[in-house]
């Protein structure tokens, strides 16, 4: 970014067997994005056709609520909120990681086929009425069928991708190539389809927190919690992958199975995403973005990028519930928001 | 080939090297004259090379058959091919140029956001004005996409860092993803056009008279050659731009008639087929393959291969569900995407 300033050179920090770089803006941010989440996280919680005050709100979350509270709470809200927040993290964070390896700004895990390949298989058995289709639909629930196929591409992109080992310039082709041929299958069944069948397709292809309860919600959480772990094990050695292969052989990382094994966390994140909500398109190309120029890092940070993925969520969910006259999906609002977002950062950093 | 000029001129390639690209022009200018005729002549009927002569160059006569092969010559047959050719030319040198204009080898003809716009613009005319006829939101989709394109480059050339390939990349991104929103808010509440909609979106070259095709092609001739005015300064820009300056390129001028190259070749080409993704950014890495950096030879073959591809994929698209069609946007997904990603998977692509 040749507008940023300058930074002196950041001071050291050694603990132990632990070494980083202190880079008190970025801390500072991370803990005021992480300080926001929670305030619009409790926020979204509160307000709705019976509102809950603020206090009320945080008190029920760790258990000291009344029970009138706790029953909206507990059993309507959080899950919806949670399912916002789940996802929100999970797209933030695959995309930090996606746009890193790929080193593409315009990378995002929708290019690594997951989206596409859920979209595809929902709006085949949506649209195609008959024996196999509906029967899989009884049986497993569209969601899942759809999450079944996004896995499927995603991994298909991957092991595309593999050859003597994953590159990431290879890998963002071979997933372009499959995204295009997944779009090109919606497009075919939608144009094919019955009218009725589309606009229901269409709903599901835009991703929705609407109706969430536990059961779509607990599943998802525990696959993120799992896959955030390992992503924060192995963050420390991701960073030097940045500097190029030679140089990070060099630095004493093994790039290429932490390369495999954080590619693969991106992949299962959007997964654990699109059971939860569909394929909420955008979050995961924007998020990172902004929580760059946020952070002035000089690569997508982890951390920020799943908190910004988080408060545009819940901020859009918010939006969707209670300041537009129509219920519209989360996923449309979150580009409407998302997309002027990024586009004011980028001008506010070029005037500056 | 005197001395003098060899020295005043940029640098040259070899001539064995100048010749190999020259006899690869021939050959693909002969492979879409082929092509072309094929196109002519295959179809829901099929007709001899000596038919097709006659139905295009006979004059009328009284016999019932020749005069209906005169009519699906002339009114079907020959209408589709050019605007195959014409469309798949801008599509091609619009890839071409949008790799080298933003130096990112993920960038396809809708990173400007013209695809987004020229589907917001449609349904936001079926929705406003009741428009039922495609032939009737051309135009809309034309300006819907110039207008796209003009205010992401505008965006992204406020103050200081004008011009910046990153910050046009995603202020395109951005813009797109706003303006797909919006199109999809208005697909989810109008039933209109999101019938009008998921027929658009396939991208096809059929159906579409001259009336449309002649604006159309003159728009592109309008952007091909400001396309080819700007060919050295890519070559020169690719070296980052302080060196260009220091070349003596004007970035801001280059850069400019570039992205409006752009947009008038994406533009109209979107606005007489509808989206077709992909098919630029898969002929661009392919004429790079062929040719090597230089955007000189480059431009030339994408557009040639990008006419190629599209007249191939739209005969496909004819013979493969006969009696019915397969939209050539769709053909070039299915077929393209493996084609390329088996090139990818070769290696036979540098990261640009």
């Amino acid at each position: 970014m040749s507008a940023e300033p300058k930074a002196a050179v950041l001071p050291g920090v050694r603990l132990g067997r632990v070494s980083f770089v202190w880079r008190p803006w970025l801390v500072a941010v991370t803990l005021l994005l992480a300080a926001a989440t929670f305030l619009l996280f409790c926020l979204s919680i509160g307000i709705g056709d019976f509102p809950i005050g603020l206090p009320q709100v945080i008190a029920t979350i760790f258990g000291h609520g009344e029970p009138v509270d706790e029953f909206v709470i507990m059993d309507l809200r959080l899950p919806r909120a949670l399912a916002g927040l789940v996802v929100g993290v999970a797209l933030g964070v695959s995309g930090a990681i996606t746009q890193s390896i790929a080193r593409n700004p315009l990378a995002s895990p929708d290019v690594l086929g997951i989206t596409s390949g859920a979209g595809a298989v929902a709006v085949f058995l949506v649209t195609v009425s008959g024996g196999t289709a509906t029967a899989i639909v009884d049986s497993v629930g569209l969601s899942a069928a759809a999450l079944g196929g996004g896995l499927g591409t995603g991994l298909l992109v991957y092991f595309l991708a593999w050859r003597r080992g994953l590159d990431g310039f290879r890998l963002i082709l071979i997933g372009i190539s499959v995204t295009a041929v997944m779009e090109a299958i919606t497009t075919w069944l939608l144009a094919t389809a019955d009218i009725r069948d589309v606009a229901r397709a269409q709903a599901w292809l835009v991703g929705s927190l609407d109706d969430r309860g536990w059961d779509e919600v607990r599943t998802a959480l525990w696959c993120t919690l799992a896959l955030l772990a390992v992503v924060s094990c192995v963050a420390f050695q991701f960073k030097p992958l940045h500097f190029g292969d030679e140089v990070a052989a060099g630095l004493g990382v093994r790039y290429a199975r932490v390369r495999a094994v954080m590619l693969l966390c991106a992949v299962l994140l959007a997964g654990a995403a699109v059971s939860a909500a569909g394929p909420v398109p955008f979050v995961a190309l924007v998020a990172p973005q902004v929580a760059l120029r946020l952070t002035r890092c000089p690569t997508p940070p982890l951390a920020a990028s799943g908190l910004v993925g988080a408060l545009l969520l819940i901020g859009a969910d918010l939006v969707a519930r209670t300041a537009l006259p129509v219920g519209l999906p989360v996923g449309v609002v979150t580009a409407a928001i998302g997309g002027p977002f990024l586009v004011h950062l980028l001008v506010r950093a070029n005037v500056r | 080939m005197g001395m003098t000029a060899v020295e005043r001129a940029a640098p040259r390639a070899s001539t064995p090297t100048r010749r190999r690209r020259v006899v690869g022009l021939g050959a693909l200018m002969a492979i879409l004259v082929v092509t072309a005729a094929v196109s002519l002549a295959v179809g829901a009927r099929a007709l001899s090379p000596a038919e097709v002569w006659h139905g295009l160059f006979a004059a009328p006569e009284a016999d019932q058959r020749l005069t209906e092969i005169r009519l699906i010559v002339r009114t079907v047959r020959v209408p589709r091919t050019v605007l195959a050719v014409v469309a798949g030319i801008a599509l091609g040198v619009g890839g071409a140029l949008i790799q080298g204009h933003t130096r990112n080898p993920i960038a396809d003809t809708g990173l400007l956001g013209v695809n987004a716009g020229a589907s917001f613009a449609v349904v936001s005319a079926i929705t406003l004005f009741g428009l039922t006829n495609p032939f009737q939101y051309v135009w809309f989709a034309f300006l819907g996409a110039a207008v796209a394109g003009v205010v992401v480059f505008g965006l992204s050339s406020l103050g200081r860092g004008a011009g910046n390939p990153l910050t046009l990349a995603l202020a395109g991104q951005g813009v797109a993803v706003f303006l797909a929103a919006m199109t999809t808010a208005i697909a989810l509440t109008d039933q209109a056009a999101l019938n009008a909609l998921r027929f658009w979106n396939a991208g096809s070259v059929a159906g579409v008279g001259f009336g449309v095709i002649w604006p159309v092609t003159a728009f592109i001739a309008v952007g091909l050659v400001l396309a080819l005015s700007t060919l050295p300064a890519i070559n020169l820009l690719n070296l980052g731009d302080d060196v260009a300056r220091g070349l003596g390129v004007n970035i801001a001028l280059s850069r400019t008639v570039g992205i409006l190259a752009i947009t008038l070749l994406a533009g109209a080409a979107t606005a007489a087929c509808g989206p077709i993704a992909f098919l630029g950014l898969m002929v661009a890495h392919v004429a790079r393959y062929l040719t090597g950096p230089d955007y000189r030879w480059l431009v030339p073959y994408a557009g040639l291969l990008g006419a190629i591809v599209l007249l191939v994929c739209d005969i496909v698209g004819r013979l493969v569900v006969r009696p019915g069609e397969l939209d050539a946007g769709v053909v070039v997904a299915l077929l393209g995407a493996p084609f390329f990603a088996a090139l990818v998977w070769l290696g036979k692509f540098k990261n640009a």
